[in-house]
């Protein structure tokens, strides 16, 4: 079971997290000016990545949370976690 | 029988402690100490079961968890049995019970042996190759034949009356293992003053030690050594000592999952005490110290009872005091071959010859055994052995340089094989490390790791004792520096042993045997034998992950412990390919085979779900309510009077509420309160209504959509006050709804100034319904007016109830004048109780969930998950007035704008008459234009809600339906298997259309 640093609380166990999907896909300011091609995308399509993935976690049975995280999807391991509204660490994008 | 097998003195065993124990009801005696297969031993036994698939007799292979043949079935009852015990590890308890498997009529005489004669037709893939066709018969017959004739145990009539228990713990360095290497890393870890936690599977630490003859450390004789070192460990309050504990798990970040047997061995167990605990271990650096599994040798007919592996042999003699016969040949491809025959010498058991496959065994150990007398055949081979329930000779068969020399039959009750050792390395790759493959050893050693840990000792090839010590004590202060930072004072072991060297062999061995008959066996749980491996390298399987599945090899309950190295020996021969190439399969947790209790834990029976109750359940618990399961609550679904039926029942509720009063426990309903300045503003973006104007005191249905526009929750909301709202959501809808709030609150729009709180558990709610309900509640309320012009219909007033604080709705789900009472709900059943007493001069009438959904379904109401699937917008099921068109966003507005969300032919919420008025549709059942069509029948839709309405004296039901506004007065069909109903389209609400009831 892996350990999650969550940005608020510290190191904790990963039964107490749960999964919120890729970060950094802002919901549009306006989502009438898009058009359903533009909406399409950002409703359904992610990046998907084979290894470091910037994504949400929500440390639901803790503080209640949402933040962000980098995970290595081939790994399975945490590179680092964020809190929401911080940019992304400038850590390489993974050879996809 | 007593034990005639056993030795004159020595071995760990209590002799002063006779226990007595009983095996497929034969009585017989052994020692305290003894584990069931070495007091079996003792006694002269080794056929203890029959094979898996040709249902060969089996004896004792080994003398640990590698064992693949003699598994038992142990309890003293149904509620206490366990069955596909390893009998080396059944420790020996005064009493115990134990029963051979997979045998009958009895494990002598074994009717399933039909199938050895047989065996020609079974060869590898034997079941995918006959049993595929027709698909139907594998369920209906070959299975069920398969499984009662091939098995394993059998499993317990009873349910387990055992107790399970989980816990956590933490340490700076775990050692698992407790040989040489493991208990000097300990001691490094434990004296650089780190928190140490030692564990070891076995009933006493020492591994490899324990079955020691002849080595010293330090000066001293290996056992007192270890006693030695066990009395430092257990002195130090830095570590703990965990015996009869197996780690079966290595999982991420150093998590490590061990099994403790508490009471397994103890004939009366303290009834305070689980029967074993489940650790979950975080330790910041582990150190393997895993030990190694020794090879059997593939020849024909090495699974005869009394084939043994040679360390394990030792073992018996030199631990536990139990010879494995009288009269021993030896096979091997090392000098650990030779280890065993001078130990067995010196047990008293007579050696008959060693078979060595090398041609100059030239070691010290070897140089020995010859000092010692026995007879060594260089270059020799044993191609068969003779017996039938026990080996009584081998064929021991000379190799030249090009061909076989002569075969000689020499007289044995026991044949001890060895083929070297290889390193325990599960739980190194169950953390994911990389194996590297040593060419000297012909074996795979722990390559990177991935975890915080480190292998030591013969975990990672070092066999020899002087280099376990050495290297676990280094491995040991390596890890207690990662860990701490601790530095571990120097230590020197001066061991000695006669060295092992580094020979071994993998693969079959060389026979002259017809191939079309010897079975030389790989697996021996599976039955695999290395004709059927070279079987599958014929028919074009290459992976070993793909011969593994197609052979069966190493997928027993062992995972192929003894099997796996041999199986890609012969790989390697048959494709003339290196055994890197190979590749290997992937070992997985558990270990060893691990119970459900252990992870079922204290989750069983009621604790399994936990059910949720509202403050009114034991009420209605004592009115005879029959309670259905919605999510985890238990819901009341309907009150039955004396015999009344569930149909009878639910008419009488109905009647009462449309005609008098009933009264509802809704406490299940979600409930959260959003507070805070912008919380209309936050209302407005996660609700298709409009708030803004929504003055405090009224009431609102609201409509929430997930962002692609199909409706996902609903509910009253009420406006508390300019900047609080108490908002309803469905009953298993509360968690979800406020994850998706927390979602949009935190991630988009932080700038919010708002708190969501969930207070579903801290209001009961009581739904008082019917035309009645006013005078009902009116005597019991303070502060506020009920009249309808104080308090109309969708309004929410705060007052008191019987002194206690109360929020009440005006509001109806089922059509009639209505109320819901909130109060706290620790005060839930007091003022249920307080409304029950006060309506009865009303008639006032409890009733259920069933009631409920009728009374809503006449009235066209939907339930959101029944009426809605998930890809219905709100127009869809006539929702559309509560699409706040004016706004400019909110959660789904944008997806309604997409052109197929608002399509013609889109599937819409209607109703249907049975033209046959007392046909109660089935829901789910689908709707066609012509039932005559040809298949496949174009569907329009489905039945969502279907019941019969006492009030309307007919059926009613609510339909999704393609276009189906449109095809109101239209006749469609509903095909059932024995019938075609035919129904109406009607509009979806089937009683009082107008509403005016609401204002009576
Ligand atoms: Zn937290």
């Amino acid at each position: 079971m892996l350990i999650i640093n969550c940005p608020y609380c510290g190191e904790r166990p990963e039964i107490e997290f749960r999964y919120g999907g890729e970060a950094h896909i802002a919901r549009p300011a306006d989502p009438s000016a898009l058009s359903d091609a533009e909406w399409t995308d950002f409703l359904y399509n992610r990046t998907n990545p084979k290894g470091k993935h910037a994504e949400r976690w929500r440390h639901i049975h803790g503080c209640g949370r949402y933040f962000n995280a980098v995970r290595d999807t081939v790994s399975d391991f945490f590179v680092t976690t964020y809190k929401t509204g911080e940019a992304r660490p400038d850590i390489e994008e993974s050879a996809r | 029988m007593t034990g005639a097998f056993r030795t004159a003195s020595g071995g760990r065993i209590d002799r002063s402690k006779p226990v007595a124990f009983t095996f497929d009801g034969q009585h017989l005696s052994g020692f305290s100490g003894d584990t069931l297969a070495s007091a079996l031993i003792a006694n002269g036994i080794h056929l203890t079961g029959r094979s898996f698939k040709y249902h060969r007799p089996r004896g004792i292979l080994s003398a640990g968890t590698d064992e693949p043949n003699a598994l038992v079935g142990v309890g003293r009852d149904e509620a206490h049995y366990a069955p596909n015990l390893r009998a080396t590890q059944v420790e020996l308890y005064e009493g115990l019970k134990a029963e051979s498997q997979n045998r009958w009529p009895s494990l002598k005489f074994d009717a399933g042996a039909v199938n050895d004669l047989a065996s020609p037709l079974l060869p590898s893939g034997f079941y995918y190759k006959t049993f595929m066709w027709p698909a139907k018969a594998w369920t209906k017959f070959y299975e069920p034949k398969i499984r009662a004739m091939a098995g394993l145990g059998r499993a317990p009539e009873a349910p387990d009356a055992d107790r399970y228990s989980q816990h956590y713990a933490h340490c700076d360095v775990l050692v698992v293992g407790s040989g040489p290497a493991g208990l000097a890393a300990a001691l490094a870890a434990a004296a650089s003053g780190v928190k140490v936690m030692l564990v070891d599977e076995q009933p006493e630490m020492g591994g490899s030690l324990l079955a020691s003859r002849d080595a010293s450390i330090d000066g001293k004789p290996a056992q007192q050594w270890l006693a030695d070192a066990l009395a430092e460990l257990s002195a130090a309050d830095n570590v703990t000592l965990m015996t009869r504990t197996t780690a079966f798990g290595y999982f991420p970040h150093n998590m490590i999952a061990l099994a403790e047997r508490v009471t397994e061995h103890v004939a009366v167990p303290d009834p305070e005490l689980p029967r074993e605990r489940l650790w979950q271990v975080r330790a910041k650096e582990v150190v393997l110290a895993t030990g190694a599994l020794e090879r059997p040798l593939v020849f024909p007919d090495n699974d005869r009872p009394g084939v043994m592996l040679a360390d394990s042999g030792r073992t018996y003699a030199n631990r536990y005091g139990a010879k494995p016969g009288k009269r021993a040949v030896i096979f091997t491809a090392c000098d650990a071959g030779y280890r065993s025959a001078l130990d067995l010498a010196a047990a008293g058991v007579e050696i008959a010859a060693i078979a060595d496959l090398r041609r100059n065994p030239a070691g010290e150990l070897p140089a020995k055994a010859l000092a010692a007398g026995i007879e060594v055949r260089p270059s020799t081979a044993v191609t068969g052995t003779s017996g039938r329930l026990r080996v009584s000779g081998a064929a021991l068969t000379k190799m030249g340089e090009y061909d076989f020399g002569a075969t000689q039959q020499i007289a044995c009750d026991v044949l001890l094989m060895s083929g070297g050792f290889t390193p325990s390395v599960h739980l190194f790759s169950q953390s994911r490390g990389k194996l590297a493959f040593d060419p000297v050893l012909n074996c795979y050693v722990p390559g990177t790791s991935v975890e915080r840990e480190r292998s030591a000792g013969a975990s990672r090839g070092l066999f020899e004792l002087g280099a376990a010590l050495e290297d676990g004590y280094a491995k040991g202060a390596d890890a207690a520096k990662a860990a701490k930072g601790a530095k571990a004072p120097a230590r020197a072991f001066a061991a000695q042993a006669p060295r092992l060297g580094t020979d071994g062999h993998i693969g079959a061995t060389p026979h002259n045997r017809n191939p079309a008959f010897a079975k030389a066996f790989v697996d021996w749980q599976n039955d695999v034998t290395a004709k059927d491996i070279k079987l599958a390298t014929r028919e074009g399987f290459r992976s070993i992950e793909h011969i593994k599945r197609y052979t069966t090899t190493g997928m027993a309950t062992d995972q192929g412990k003894t099997s796996n190295m041999n199986a890609l020996g012969i790989v390697s021969d048959a494709l003339k390919t290196p055994v890197p190439q190979i590749g290997l399969t992937t070992f997985r947790p558990p270990f060893t085979p691990t119970t459900f209790g252990i992870f079922a834990g204290a989750a069983r029976g009621e604790l399994f779900d936990p059910a949720r109750q509202t403050a009114i359940h034991g009420w209605a618990a004592e009115q005879g309510a029959i309670f259905e399961d919605v999510g985890n609550w238990k819901r009341a679904l309907y009150f039955p009077r004396g015999n009344e039926g569930m149909h009878e029942a639910v008419a009488r509720e109905c009647r009462a509420v449309r005609s008098a009063v009933g009264i509802f426990d809704a406490s299940t309903l979600g409930k959260i309160e959003i507070v805070g300045p912008d919380a209309a503003e936050f209302m407005n973006r996660m609700y298709t209504n409009a708030w803004a104007k929504l003055e405090p005191g009224r009431l609102r249905y609201g409509v929430m959509l997930r962002e692609d526009g199909f409706v996902m929750d609903d509910g009253v909301v009420g406006r508390m006050a300019p900047d609080r709202f108490h908002v309803t959501t469905t009953t298993g809808g509360a968690p979800r709804v406020l994850a998706h709030m927390e979602d949009y609150l935190q991630t988009e729009w932080p700038d919010l100034d708002v708190w969501l709180t969930s207070t579903t558990e801290q209001w009961s709610v009581i739904a008082v319904q019917g035309p009645l309900a006013r005078q009902v509640l009116r005597p019991l309320l303070e502060g506020i007016d009920l009249s309808k012009e104080a308090m109309p219909h969708m309004s929410v007033r705060e007052g008191t109830i019987l002194g206690i604080p109360t929020r009440v709705f005006s509001v109806s789900f089922t059509g009639e004048l209505g109320f819901e009472v909130n109060v706290p709900s620790e005060h839930g059943r007091k003022v249920w109780e307080a409304i029950y007493a006060s309506g009865q001069k009303f008639g006032i009438t409890p009733y259920g969930t069933e009631t409920m959904h009728v009374l809503r379904a006449e009235k066209g109401y939907i339930i959101v998950g029944q009426e809605t699937d998930g890809t219905a917008t709100p127009d869809d099921v006539n929702l559309g007035w509560a699409v706040g068109k004016a706004k400019k966003d909110f959660v789904g507005k944008r997806a309604l704008a997409r052109a197929s969300m608002s399509a013609p032919d889109r599937k819409q919420l209607v109703g249907l008459f049975t033209v046959e008025p007392q046909t109660v549709l089935e829901e789910g059942a689908q709707v066609v234009a012509d039932p005559k069509a040809p298949v496949p029948v174009p569907m329009l839709g489905h039945v969502t809600s279907s019941y019969h309405s006492s009030v309307l004296g007919r059926s009613i039901a609510l339909a999704v339906i393609k276009g189906g506004r449109g095809r109101i007065g239209q006749k469609l069909f509903v095909p059932m298997p024995d019938r075609v109903i035919e129904v109406e389209v009607t509009e979806p609400v089937f009683y009082d259309p107008k509403g005016e009831r609401f204002d009576v």
